[in-house]
Order: structure tokens, then sequence, then C-alpha cells
């Protein structure tokens, strides 16, 4: 597909120090990063009571759905998001207008400061995905696949034994 | 827009179910909840009204495991059947893999299926996305229920790229795991031709 998404090990890397750093500057307590098609991409911080798949997935077609309303009354986009809980509250933004950053983060911090540090990270974060989008680009080698025959031969049993 | 994160060593797809409403898009996807090991599924994430008619989308992650090294998950989605909804389904449409298209075998319900297989066609341009390029299987759905039309006439009207397609009775799990299967290998032949280095 034209805009399949591929994370190499170095950009891996990178976007998780750059979600740490988020994480720590911001006081917050879970920073993940999400596809628009919402599929998880890299996470910081604590997500052992999260049902990760779901979260990612309900995050993209939340701001999906803001998107459109948004358009709607004439904007472009709305660039980010705030949903305010009892204890725990959710800051969604938009990151080189191909992946969402959503912020969860309770008492410890403030709205203004998770912004502010938000704003910085995906500063950050779009340099890295502009060029992952570069590299994308590029035509495939055909000796170098990692995802070759063998693996549409193992998928194959894999999806027997499951589905068969 | 598979992600394949090379990392951390995963693939996430994502496959939708599309048709017109009440075609049996959900049904598909909870017989699926039901029957797979809690192993290798998520949550069943549902949004729809009281009525139980879709309102955005069922979600249902499924787990196939380790192949070849790469953790690889399938993300299966419904979209809102009703024709007022499209807002929602194009949105659902955004970085498909595959898609299945649940159709009603019930001869009053053709016209329904033929305006919903146009709809998907219009949303997936949006996206400068073209049938012929993705991967797309057919399921005739229903086919317990009387006034039915022929597969032949349902292949003639419904299917002019000849895609595969699978007579269902989702309500009893028919040719429920055989479109899934089918769709879950056409999705992963296709990324791995298309999978950079």
């Amino acid at each position: 597909m034209k805009d399949e998404t591929s994370l190499f090990e170095e950009e891996f890397y990178e976007i998780t120090n750059i979600l740490k750093k988020l994480l720590e500057t911001s006081n917050s307590k879970t920073v993940l990063l999400i596809d628009k098609a919402g599929q998880l991409i890299a996470s910081a911080g604590d997500t052992r009571d999260l049902d990760l798949l779901s979260f990612s997935t309900l995050s993209a077609a939340d701001f999906a759905a803001t998107s459109q309303l948004a358009e709607l009354i004439g904007e472009k986009e709305f660039s980010s998001l705030f949903h305010q809980g009892e204890k725990e509250s959710l800051y969604i933004s938009m990151v080189a207008e191909r992946v969402i950053l959503a912020v969860l983060f309770d008492q410890r911090t403030t709205l203004g400061l998770v912004r502010v540090r938000v704003k910085h990270a995906s500063n950050e974060l779009e340099k890295v995905f502009n060029r992952i989008f570069e590299k994308i680009k590029k035509p495939v080698k055909e000796e170098k696949r990692l995802l070759d025959e063998e693996f549409t031969k193992e998928a194959e049993e894999e999806i027997d034994k499951l589905f068969g | 827009m598979a992600l394949i994160n090379y990392a951390a060593r995963e693939i996430n797809c994502k496959i939708v179910y599309y048709g017109p409403g009440l075609s049996g898009k959900t049904t598909n996807i909870k017989y699926i909840y039901e029957r797979l090991s809690p192993t290798i599924k998520g949550k069943l994430v549902s949004l729809a009204t009281e009525q139980e008619r879709t309102l955005f989308f069922d979600f249902l992650p499924v787990d196939l495991g380790t192949i070849r090294g790469f953790r690889t998950r399938f993300h299966l989605y419904t979209t809102p059947g009703q024709v007022f909804y499209n807002a929602s389904r194009r949105l659902i449409l955004k970085g498909v893999d595959g898609i299945v298209f649940v159709a009603d075998s019930q001869r009053d319900r053709m016209d329904e299926n033929i305006e919903s297989l146009e709809n998907m066609q219009e949303n997936l341009s949006f996206y400068n996305m073209k049938l012929e390029e993705i991967p797309f299987i057919m399921q005739y759905n229903k086919r317990d229920l009387p006034n039915i039309a022929t597969v032949e006439e349902l292949e003639k009207i419904l299917n002019p790229w000849k895609v595969p397609y699978f007579e269902a009775i989702a309500t009893q799990g028919k040719g429920v795991f055989e479109t899934l299967k089918e769709i879950s290998l056409r999705v992963l032949k296709h990324l791995s031709q298309r999978a950079p280095t």
C-alpha cells in the first residue's frame, strides 16, 4: 500500500526516547504514539492496566471523528483534543499530519505543562517521521526482503491452525 | 496501511467488513470472538446504539502469534451499514489492508448491496485507493433465508471482479472462518509482496 508505515530500529529507538523524555518532563503517566489507522506505534510509561489495542483504536477513532467535526464547521482540523476525568485526563494531538500522540496524566501535572511539552516533542517526532516517510518512498530491493515467501508459507500454516 | 515495526518485530494489519445495514457484519465478528481461544483474541469493542445497530465500528484484535520472528496481529473492524453513517464508514476505511464485503443474499436487498458496493468504492477513492489494489473478497450471507438470490445471480450483479466468494450463515457460524481465513492469507501475501527491506 502506498502509505504503509514501516519502522526500523534506528527510528523506533529515537521515537521511544522522545516519548520517554516527554513522559518525564511533562510528569504524565502514559504516552502513546498511534497511527491514524488506530495501530499502536510506541509507548512510554505505565501501561500495565491499559488495554493498549482498544485504547489505540478508540483514540484514533476519536481523533478522526473530531477532525470531521472540524471540517463541518470549516476548520481544517482541531489540532488537539482534551478529555478531562475526575482523576485522569487525556490529551490527544496530531504529529506530522500522520500520527497521533496521546498523553494520559493525573493531578501530578497540569494541562498547561503537558501541552507545552507535547508541542516540543511533536517537533522532534515530526523530524523523525519525515525521515521515515522519505525512506518508505524508496523502491524495494528484492533480495533483502524480510517478509519473504517463507513468511507467507509460515503464515499460511498458522492461519490454517487457528482459523481452519 | 499495515504497520510493520521492524524494531519491535510486529506486524499489524487492518481488515474491514463492509456491507449494507443488517447484512451481518457484526454477527461475523461476534462469532469469531466467541469461537477464538482467549489467548489469541483481544477485547471486542462495539460502538453501537441501544438497539445494537453499529454506530461507529466494532473492533476485534486477533493475534496470529509469531511468524518468522514477527508478532502478527489482525485488527478486524466492521463499518456501520446504515446509509446515513457514511462519514463514520469512510473513517474506518483509513489505512485498510483487506476488505470483506458482506452481502445480504435476499432478493429484496439487492439494491442495498449495490449501493453499498458503490459507496465503498467512492470512500476508497477518497484515500486514493482502488478496490483492485486491495485484497478483497465477497461473502454472500443469510443463505438460510427464503427468497434469496442464487449464487450465480449474486456473482453476476455484485462481483464483476471475480474475487473469491463464500456462502455464509453468520448466525450459525457457517462460512465465517472460511471468509476470515481467505482474507487473512490474502492480506499477508499482499504485504509480503510489498514490504520494504
